[in-house]
């Protein structure tokens, strides 16, 4: 077989220069995506840092000096930033514990093969699609008796005597982000948990069942165990995220009633954009970061335990 | 076509050394297969010889041209991969040509190469297929499509065959063989399947931990095992070993006695004092079974001189014989028994080891004694 | 049989609970849809109607012809798709030396855009904000761009890792053993390849820029270089009595996210597998 003369090779040398190439090629590649999260993100983090020992307020030519700690004992004293803290907690705990149950209860339902499952599971996870700014209002607007039917149906089931908006109630308002950011957030759990459901071998589960273990045996035994180091993870991200997350309260009651929804992210944001006061913003999320971060340590160890004691 | 030589090639990553000072030439047209157990090193020889992995130190010569720092694409040389490597958003003819297109050749030459490949290979009628409509021999074809359009110095072949059904596993390689024949072009073949290495090579170079420990015809291999993992390694059932120590020699004699107390005598020398230890092997397929067993010269049960008895652990019939599983003493042996077997465990039979059918390694080092 | 009979209780409980999922998921979606399409004059005597006696599209045709919010949908758009090409490119190019090189450096890179993924980005607002209007790109698109990009771009990078993760290495040194160079092979063998990786990438990205709505708030103050999202905010603060129309305007803002959604559906699970930390 002799279609093909042989073509003449132009050889390459693989001199000193070249291999140098070679050697910074990836740097080369990943050298943009680092550079600009670098002159985006860490150096404002850096510069942020130093706005928290300084007095820096937007229209003021004034201000700019160093003021040392006094942003951070303003703080102390703030009965806004506390009340914003407890705020958060509660925001926090109520939406991760609700997103997870009902995330988790999906993705067992979705882990079962039925007919129609790829529409149905597309369906379930649209909120996840909708901007968050959008979901806020619309379920502002939900809440809304003028417009809402939500109002009405309590009252319908008797939970309220008369259709109120319940985003202006200062002892239930909190609710109203919550019902919202859970109703967002569950696909978010859901996928998680639905992949973390697929990865484990079929076999592992006829087997069981093969040993004799019933269906509630085998979620014991099986499903919980293998689950847990994604849902640890899972939970632990999403907790310092929705701490953070801020847009659905500045867009459904921006803090109110009485700052009752106020959390702390949107305190900062509230702080830097409305009274446009960049130092004292930056002191507080710097207590949020150091907060956060002793948040994350605290689970990691406690993962670390209990990845040691199984 | 072409002469490669693999000079004191050494190949480390970190610490860990994979290969140690390798010398190997292959001749112009050879077909070479490199075997050993995974983890040898085979597949980074390969590799280094394709310029996918640097040499650590040595040099890799292509006709007398030193290539170590060429890039793959310079080396002229074409790869068969294990996983087929088919580019699958491209057509069986584009992954044929996609050599001859990067090596911007006109397209009646590309035309007319992998018109030729296809009709050898049989693929004619796959031309306009991608590769996720083909089966696995069919894209094992397309893969060696794919090197022969180019007209390589060399083929290099990673093993091929290992992700195909036994059935056609033997069916492509007597292709390969076939193909070798008609182009003649210089092979290096790696595998881990000593069948495919007897059957393939015209020189097995048999390998274990980065080292070669021997370099041969198949028949070589077979014949004179050069140690005692060449001895394991190469023949199905495995090669059976027995521990020995040297009693006396004579010139033309030896005198072992056998680890569970028989003595026999063979004639070859080797060279050992008395007391020293040896190892003696020999190939199930040369030992004589059952009632057939002639009461003559050998070695075997508690008699020490002719046919022994032996107890049968467990007959596995092949259809053509049956591999009989048998113990002396305490250990267990196996033997490959033409024809029908109809033993069954727990009976007594007569095993024969036919003394110019023994090998002799040294308890120590394990290599050749005779 | 009390066996089978258990099971088809069963079933059909588990179907009710996947349908009263995808009701709650999309009644709230409905419910916009519903008011966009209501008359006015019948919003608050039919208050809470499942499907409104008459339908119109007023709403639409107020909102895309008297207000603002054709120039509110492009300019969303400019920047949706300029930082979606841009995160993208440069996430290719990262996420390909990590998932391709070993080399020094790339346990770094990793930590580093891990990091970055971890703190609360409302703690950037006050400083981006002096940086970029001392350097003008404070109400400007290009400086949201810029600043969506980098805040994007890690996520991104782990999920074209992962893209690049699941093609074999052995199709690159086919194709460099062929006669390409790692270029070619990056462009001719993997690039086609990672396509559909690249459009989810996009699809991902483009969602998020979407929807920002904090940094857009603070840094654009213009109306005719609004977003989407702030200008349906500040039309909600000034006609905080429209429904029809603000709802309208609602769906129109919903229409590309749930298009791209759409076109990432089927990514999602490897996707948030691959970054897990992005909501």
């Amino acid at each position: 077989m002799s279609v093909v003369n042989q073509p003449t090779p132009k050889p390459l040398r693989q001199s000193p220069t070249r291999r140098l190439a070679t050697a910074v090629e990836p740097y080369l590649y990943g050298a943009p995506v680092v550079i600009l999260v670098a002159t985006v993100m860490l150096v404002p983090l850096v510069i942020g840092m130093t706005y928290a020992f300084r007095d820096i307020t937007l229209l003021n030519p004034f201000s700019g000096g160093f003021v040392g700690l006094a942003n951070f004992r303003k703080l102390a004293h703030d009965a806004d930033f506390w009340l914003a803290l407890k705020n958060t907690v509660f925001w926090t705990a109520a939406s991760v514990f609700f997103q997870f149950v009902l995330g988790l209860i999906l993705a067992l339902l979705l882990n079962r093969p039925f007919a129609g499952r790829g529409i149905a599971q597309a369906l379930v996870f649209l909120p996840w699609a909708v901007p968050t700014f959008l979901s806020g209002l619309d379920w502002a607007w939900l809440f809304n008796p003028v417009v809402g039917p939500i109002p009405h149906w309590l009252v319908a089931l008797g939970l309220m005597s008369q259709p109120e908006n319940i985003l202006s109630d200062p002892n239930l308002a909190m609710w109203g982000p919550i019902v919202a950011n859970v109703w967002w957030g569950i696909p978010f759990f859901a996928i998680t948990m639905l992949a973390a459901l697929q990865s484990i071998p079929r076999d592992i589960y006829e087997a069981a069942s093969i040993d004799g273990a019933g269906a509630f045996e085998r979620f014991r035994a099986i499903t919980v165990p293998f689950l847990a180091p994604t849902i640890a993870i899972a939970i632990l991200l999403r907790t310092v995220w929705i701490a953070n997350f801020a847009d659905l309260i500045v867009v459904m009651t921006n803090g109110g009633p009485a700052d009752r929804t106020q959390i702390v992210a949107s305190y900062i944001f509230t702080t830097a954009f409305r009274r446009l006061d960049f130092g004292y913003a930056s002191a507080i999320a710097m207590v949020l970061l150091g907060l956060l971060m002793i948040y994350s340590l605290l689970i990691v160890i406690l993962r670390q335990t209990l990845l040691a004691r199984f | 076509m072409a002469e490669i030589d693999i000079r004191h090639v050494r190949k480390s990553f970190q610490n860990l050394e994979i290969l140690k000072a390798v010398d190997l030439s292959i001749r112009t047209g050879e077909f070479i297969v490199l075997v050993g157990p995974s983890g040898c090193g085979k597949s980074t020889l390969l590799r280094m010889i394709a310029g996918l992995e640097e040499v650590t130190a040595g040099d890799i010569v292509i006709d007398g041209k030193r290539i170590n720092d060429l890039a793959p694409r310079d080396r002229n040389l074409a790869m068969v991969f294990q996983s087929y490597a088919l580019y699958p958003h491209m057509t069986v003819a584009g992954n044929m040509s996609y050599s001859l297109r990067l090596r911007k050749f006109a397209q009646d030459r590309i035309a007319a190469a992998i018109g030729e490949a296809s009709r050898v290979l049989g693929l004619t009628a796959l031309m306009e297929r991608r590769p996720r409509a083909l089966s696995g021999g069919q894209r094992q074809r397309v893969a060696m499509g794919r090197a022969i359009v180019r007209e390589p110095q060399a083929f290099l072949w990673d093993e091929p065959l290992s992700n195909l059904d036994a059935r056609l596993r033997e069916q492509m390689r007597a292709e390969i063989k076939k193909l070798h024949r008609r182009l003649g072009t210089t092979s290096i073949y790696v595998t881990h399947d000593q069948i495919e290495a007897m059957t393939l090579a015209d020189r097995i170079v048999a390998m274990d931990a980065g080292t070669i420990q021997q370099i041969g015809t198949p028949a070589d291999l077979y014949d004179r095992p050069a140690n005692l993992f060449v001895a394991g390694f190469i023949g199905s059932p495995a090669m059976n070993f027995l521990h020995a120590r040297m009693a006396s020699e004579t010139p033309t004699r030896s005198a072992l006695i056998l680890a569970d107390g028989p003595r026999m005598t063979v004639p070859e020398t080797l060279g050992l004092q008395a007391g020293q230890a040896v190892i003696v092997g020999i190939r199930p397929e040369h030992i004589v079974v059952g009632d057939a067993a002639p009461r003559q010269t050998g070695v075997a049960g508690k008699t020490g001189t002719g046919a022994g008895e032996a107890i049968v652990d467990l007959v596995e019939p092949t259809g053509m014989g049956a591999i009989v599983h048998f113990r002396l003493d305490t250990v267990v042996h196996k033997a490959y028994h033409l024809g029908r077997a109809d033993w069954k465990a727990g009976d007594h039979i007569t095993v024969h080891f036919p003394t110019e059918r023994l090998h002799f390694f040294g308890a120590t080092d394990g290599r050749r004694l005779n | 049989m009390a066996m089978s009979r258990k099971r088809i209780l069963g079933t059909l409980a588990h179907r009710a609970a996947v349908l009263l999922y995808i009701v709650v998921a999309l009644f709230p979606l409905y419910w916009l849809l519903k008011v966009s399409v209501t008359p006015t004059r019948l919003l608050y005597s039919e208050g809470v109607r499942m499907w409104p006696s008459k339908t119109t599209w007023a709403h639409y045709a107020f909102v895309l012809q008297n207000s603002d919010f054709p120039q509110f949908f492009e300019n969303s758009l400019i920047v949706s798709l300029s930082t979606a090409a841009v995160v993208t490119l440069l996430a290719a190019a990262a996420g390909y030396a990590i998932s391709r090189f070993e080399f020094r450096g790339k346990i770094w890179l990793i930590g580093f855009l891990l990091v970055t993924q971890m703190f609360p980005l409302v703690m950037l607002i006050a400083p981006i904000f002096k940086i970029l209007s001392s350097i003008g790109l404070t109400n400007s698109l290009a400086g949201l761009i810029l600043v969506y990009s980098a805040f994007n771009v890690p996520f991104a990078v782990f999920l074209m890792q992962s893209f690049f993760d699941a093609i074999p290495r052995d199709l690159e040194e086919a194709a460099m053993i062929d006669g390409a160079s790692r270029f070619m092979a990056f462009r001719q063998i993997i690039v086609p390849l990672t396509l559909p990786g690249m459009a989810a990438t996009l699809g991902f990205v483009f969602t998020a820029a979407w929807s920002e709505l904090l940094f857009a708030l603070m840094l654009i103050s213009k109306s005719d270089i609004s977003t989407f999202p702030v200008g349906l905010l500040s039309f909600v603060s000034k006609f905080g009595v429209d429904f029809g129309q603000m709802m309208a305007a609602g769906v129109l803002a919903l229409v590309p996210a749930v298009l791209f959604f759409l076109l990432i559906q089927r990514f999602l699970v490897q996707g948030l597998m691959a970054g897990a930390v992005k909501g």
